[in-house]
């Protein structure tokens, strides 16, 4: 029954804007028995004169006139804001559209096309930006109470870009008339934030700042802050105004600061600075001589003060604030930040407000921090995860490590030449680079790696030669420039939490995808026959041999899954970073690293290598956002110095699984 | 030295004379002294060479005698480089400064070093002197410094990472995350050393306006090749002894070594200082030839590419470095020169500015596999020295086991 009454309402409300600009103003309504002149057409021909030459103090009453006067007007006077309003020479208002040879001529009233003019029978009006302003605050009313929700939404974006006092008074009317519980609530809180900046009394204004609480918009933080903003003054006496802070002279405003407000205030004369010095004393030679001083000698600023201080005497130069002066001056004033708003209710309000918000965006910020590093340390993770194959476990250092990477992000590349729906394309990709840097890791352990076991150096060097020379085919094949690795639609796009805490979809798939490689690394190492061998060829491979084991085709087989995962990295790298020669080579270090800081031959040791790594990363760049550079070197010199106290990484292995 | 040090160790003799003949013979074909035969940039090309092999010998101190693969080498070269660029760029713009200053006045000190600062960091948007560049003006203090910083950072690094004995392929990717962090940090604007921009116009050398670039290159090729002899006969020198038997002890068994009652660190320690010293100095040469320097100089591939010289040239012997460097350097700059012919294989045309470094990689994998001894391996060829054969294969998967030959016999 009473959804039944409210629905009633509703419609009622809905209905009754448009009765009401209909009916309400004009005593004519009756279209029908007065043909001549009604509504719009009315209101124009009474105020012809002050349209046709307005002028800002006297245009408000028409234009009023002109908004209430129903069907047309808001059309009208958005056109004569845009200046494409036109009079005729009989006195009669049309919209006008230049053509080529004349106006074509739109009737305001019914908004049908009226016919042409030629160019001489047309005056275009042209208000200046006083009557434009106001025509646009008028229309900004109609715009409120628009039948169109899109209307409404879009005059509500634009207020909230840039609403003044003048809207205030539209806003709160338009809002009893608001059937749409969205935009109604988006009206509502508009109106609360340009309360905050206009409001009439402080009490209202400071009502309206604690009606948010600790709200973390952006919107809010941009309605207090103007109200926040202070000026540094100085005083002669006690200062005045609505003061945020005093400053006590030497200590929390430098000298030179001090003295400074006080010559941009005029209540000091200015310094004499180096350069003016100088200016003065090349002013004043005289055969090679300045006050008494060989011209050459004057290279220290002891010697260029002596000169000056001498031509002061000799009264030829004015004389300048010498250091003492400028310290009595600095001494004789005071100083303070001065709200510009002169309201001490209102600015302690959004003070308290502006705390409140800081502490809770401060917080939030934290955790932002927090999911960017866990997304950079999952990224790391990936990258590093294969190493922890090839190198955990094999202790083979795997330098082309980041060309495979590359090759993975390669093969995604290219399967998009062919297949055009991303989707479709990243899940044949992410196989199908498994299985061709399979088939590459496979190859160099054959070929290369197999003869290299006894000499891990070694293996260092000749896997570097095989990097420099695919990188190389890489550029040769792809050329240099980046190459475009399209992530699905569905991945674009951002969670977004609040104003502050938001994460971009492509990196949640990231972090769920490292964990999908963990579990699959977990499971294929702890509860797979391959696994069981793996283990077993690493800690003691003449006992493996013994037990009928095939080391060699075990080691091969590891080394191409450990690739194998550096492929399907790369697919997953290369959605978010440029694909090019060197995207691989970029991660290998860090890849390296995680797997050394974490611990080598320990899947939860790289694990918490990447964590580390990440969240070192954007700790460091929280404290210094500007300077990435200075991030990456800070947390290379902390792994250093970490490994200095932990050799052996974060999980170590002991006893003889630890070998050497 | 002592005496009959060169008689006891004839390699050294024949080194130093084909140094000498080289040195001769390329100034009497130079612009400034000679024919004109050999062009002034073909000078300073071969110049920057002999100082390439002079790094050589230092990492085949450290990583062929020592056993220690070191990948940051080429970060001290590159610290030596920057030491000695920071007194030719702030003398020469001291000069440069002075000549053009306006004004009745002389210059304050204040006043010509603010000069200074914003003619050589302006592009970097900054106007104060760093205070890095404190002994920027004094050429005795930068050129101590070219040992000093390089040396002081080596011997840092190596007593952390020695003490803490973290050794084998751990070594070595720590000494590549050094090298990286510290180009990464000469990457950024506010290092002091202008960034990305790095030092440039080093090959002019204030004070000696009055001699030309070609007879400037000569000069830097006489010391070029004086500082490699004298890195050589050094290098010779400690090999050649007790203490060269003690780090090819810790080369092939570092444990064993430690057993025996050495300090394995110290040893290493000072092998690496040392060596990051020849580099420096090698750097402080090589930079004011080259006439720039800049953070990329400094990237964790060099000091690769480093290791592929000298494994090329063959390890654990101080010509195998030299001629190491020396070849793959030249044959590289010959290749990527682009005067190379390009090569018509009929369905595609191999450019050998796109594909040298293919065949430099892969020309290096090879010798890893197949030639341990690299270049140097040839002398043995024709001295008749060959290893001792074990033929077939191993009889387990183990280190040393017995080979199917040796089991049967």
């Amino acid at each position: 029954m009473r959804t039944t009454l409210l629905a009633l309402m509703a419609g009622l409300c809905l209905a009754l804007p448009g009765f009401a600009q209909d009916s309400a103003p004009q005593p004519a309504t009756t279209e029908v028995t007065q043909p001549a002149l009604t509504g719009l057409a009315a209101v124009l021909a009474a105020h012809a004169d002050q349209i046709a030459k307005p002028s800002r103090q006297t245009i408000g009453p028409v234009i009023t006139a002109i908004g209430a006067a129903g069907p047309g007007a808001p059309a009208f006077l958005e056109a004569w804001a845009d200046k494409r309003v036109g009079q005729r020479k009989d006195g009669a208002f049309f919209l006008i559209e230049k053509t080529t040879d004349g106006y074509a001529l739109t009737d305001p009233m019914t908004g049908g096309p009226s016919g042409t003019a030629l160019k001489a029978d047309i005056t275009e009006l042209k208000p200046n930006s006083g009557v434009r302003g106001l025509i646009a605050s008028a229309l900004v009313e109609f715009q409120l109470m628009d039948p169109d929700p899109a209307k409404r939404q879009a005059a509500l974006d634009s207020l909230a870009r840039d609403g003044g006092a003048e809207h205030l008074g539209p806003l709160r009317a338009a809002i009893e008339g608001e059937t749409d519980p969205m935009i109604r609530a988006q009206k509502e809180r508009l109106e609360r934030l340009l309360t905050i900046r206009f409001g009439a009394t402080s009490e209202k204004r400071v009502a309206a700042i604690n009606s948010f609480g600790a709200d973390l918009s952006l919107d809010l933080r941009g309605a207090l802050n103007p109200i926040l903003v202070t000026t540094r003054t100085a005083f002669a006496s006690a200062p005045s105004g609505n003061i945020a802070a005093e400053l006590r002279a030497p200590r929390q405003i430098s000298e030179d600061e001090a003295y400074a407000l006080l010559v941009a205030q005029g209540l000091a004369p200015a310094r004499l600075t180096r350069a003016a010095l100088r200016g003065a004393l090349e002013a004043h030679i005289e055969n090679g001589r300045v006050g008494g001083f060989n011209v050459a000698d004057l290279d220290t600023p002891a010697a260029r003060d002596a000169a000056y201080t001498a031509l002061e005497q000799a009264g030829t130069v004015p004389a300048a604030a010498t250091d003492d002066e400028v310290t009595a001056a600095v001494a004789a004033h005071r100083y303070a930040d001065i709200y510009t708003e002169p309201d001490t209710a209102v600015t302690d309000a959004a003070r308290a407000a502006m705390k409140r918000i800081t502490l809770k965006v401060d917080a939030m910020q934290m955790a932002d921090l927090g999911l960017d590093a866990l997304s950079l340390a999952s990224i790391y993770f990936l990258a590093a995860i294969g190493l922890a194959i090839t190198f955990g476990v094999m202790r083979v250092i795997n330098m082309a490590h980041g060309e495979f990477i590359t090759m993975g992000a390669y093969t995604g590349y290219v399967v998009q030449q062919f297949i055009s729906d991303y989707t479709v394309s990243i899940l044949v990709a992410l196989p199908l680079a498994f299985l061709v840097t399979f088939l590459a890791g496979v190859a160099m352990e054959r070929l290369v790696i197999r003869h290299l076991y006894k000499r891990p150096l070694e293996t260092l060097l000749a896997t570097f030669g095989i990097s420099i020379a695919l990188q190389q085919i890489f550029k040769n094949v792809f050329g240099t420039q980046a190459r475009p690795l399209t992530s699905p639609g569905w991945l674009d796009g951002a969670w977004v939490l609040n104003d502050v805490v938001s994460i971009s979809y492509i990196r949640i798939a990231i972090f769920v995808l490292a964990l999908i490689f963990l579990a699959v690394f977990l499971f294929i190492m702890n509860r797979t026959r391959l696994g069981l061998e793996v283990r077993a060829v690493t800690q003691n491979p003449s006992m493996a041999a013994s037990m009928g084991i095939n080391p060699d085709r075990i080691n091969m087989l590891t080394f191409g899954l450990g690739s194998g995962i550096a492929g399907i990295a790369g697919v997953a790298i290369g959605l978010f970073a440029k694909v090019t020669s060197e995207l691989g080579s970029d991660y290998i270090v860090q890849s390296f690293m995680t797997v050394v800081v974490g611990g080598v031959g320990n899947i939860w040791g790289t694990l918490a290598g990447a964590t580390l790594i990440g969240s070192l990363q954007k700790g460091i760049e929280w404290l210094n956002p500007s300077n990435t550079l200075a991030a990456q070197t800070y947390m290379i010199l902390f792994i250093i110095v970490f490994i200095q106290f932990r050799p052996r990484g974060i999980i170590a292995l002991k006893g003889r699984a630890a070998g050497d | 030295m002592k005496p009959g040090f060169l008689a006891k160790n004839p390699s050294v003799l024949t080194f130093l004379l084909v140094l000498a003949i080289f040195t001769l013979a390329i100034t009497f074909l130079s612009d400034a002294y000679g024919s004109g035969l050999v062009s002034t940039s073909m000078v300073k090309t071969l110049g920057k060479t002999l100082c390439l092999c002079l790094i050589a010998i230092a990492m085949d101190l450290i990583w062929g005698y020592t056993g220690i693969l070191s990948l940051g080498h080429f970060a001290f070269f590159g610290l030596g480089g920057y030491m000695v660029g920071m007194w030719l760029m702030f003398a020469r713009t001291r000069d440069i400064v002075l000549a053009s200053a306006g004004g009745a006045l002389p210059m304050t000190p204040q006043e010509l070093s603010d000069a200074i600062a914003s003619q050589i960091f302006g592009v970097v948007g900054a106007s104060e002197l760093p205070t890095v560049w404190a002994f920027a003006g004094s050429l005795p203090a930068q050129l101590a410094l070219v040992v000093l910083v390089p040396g002081l950072l080596a011997f840092v690094f190596g007593w952390l990472a020695f003490h803490s004995r973290v050794t084998g392929v751990y070594l070595s990717i720590l000494t590549q995350a050094m090298t990286l962090a510290l180009s990464l940090y000469l990457f950024q604007n506010d290092s002091g050393l202008r960034g990305n921009n790095g030092l440039s116009g080093l090959q002019n050398i204030p004070g000696i306006e009055g001699a030309g670039q070609d007879a400037v290159s000569v000069w830097f090729l006489w010391a070029s090749a004086l500082a490699l002899a004298l890195g050589y006969m050094l290098a010779s020198f400690i090999v050649s002894g007790k203490f060269g038997s003690v780090i090819r002890g810790i080369r092939d068994d570092e444990a064993r070594v430690r057993f025996l009652g050495y300090s394995v660190e110290s040893y290493k320690l000072f092998v690496f200082t040392l060596t990051a010293v020849i580099a420096a100095i090698a750097g402080a040469l090589y930079y004011p030839q080259a006439g720039i320097i800049n953070p990329a100089e400094m990237a964790p591939i060099a000091s690769i590419y480093l290791a592929v010289w000298v494994a090329i040239g063959g390890r654990g012997r101080l010509y195998g470095a030299v001629v190491g460097a020396a070849f793959v350097s030249l044959v590289s700059t010959w290749f990527t020169g682009g005067r190379v012919p390009d090569v018509n294989l009929g369905f595609y045309t191999v450019k050998w500015v796109d594909w040298w470094s293919v065949l430099l990689g892969l020309s290096f994998v090879l010798v890893t596999l197949f030639a341990p001894k690299g270049l140097a391996g040839l002398v043995d060829l024709v001295q008749g020295l060959r290893p001792p054969r074990r033929g077939g294969t191993p009889l387990g998967p183990d280190d040393g086991s017995l080979q199917e030959q040796e089991a049967v016999e």
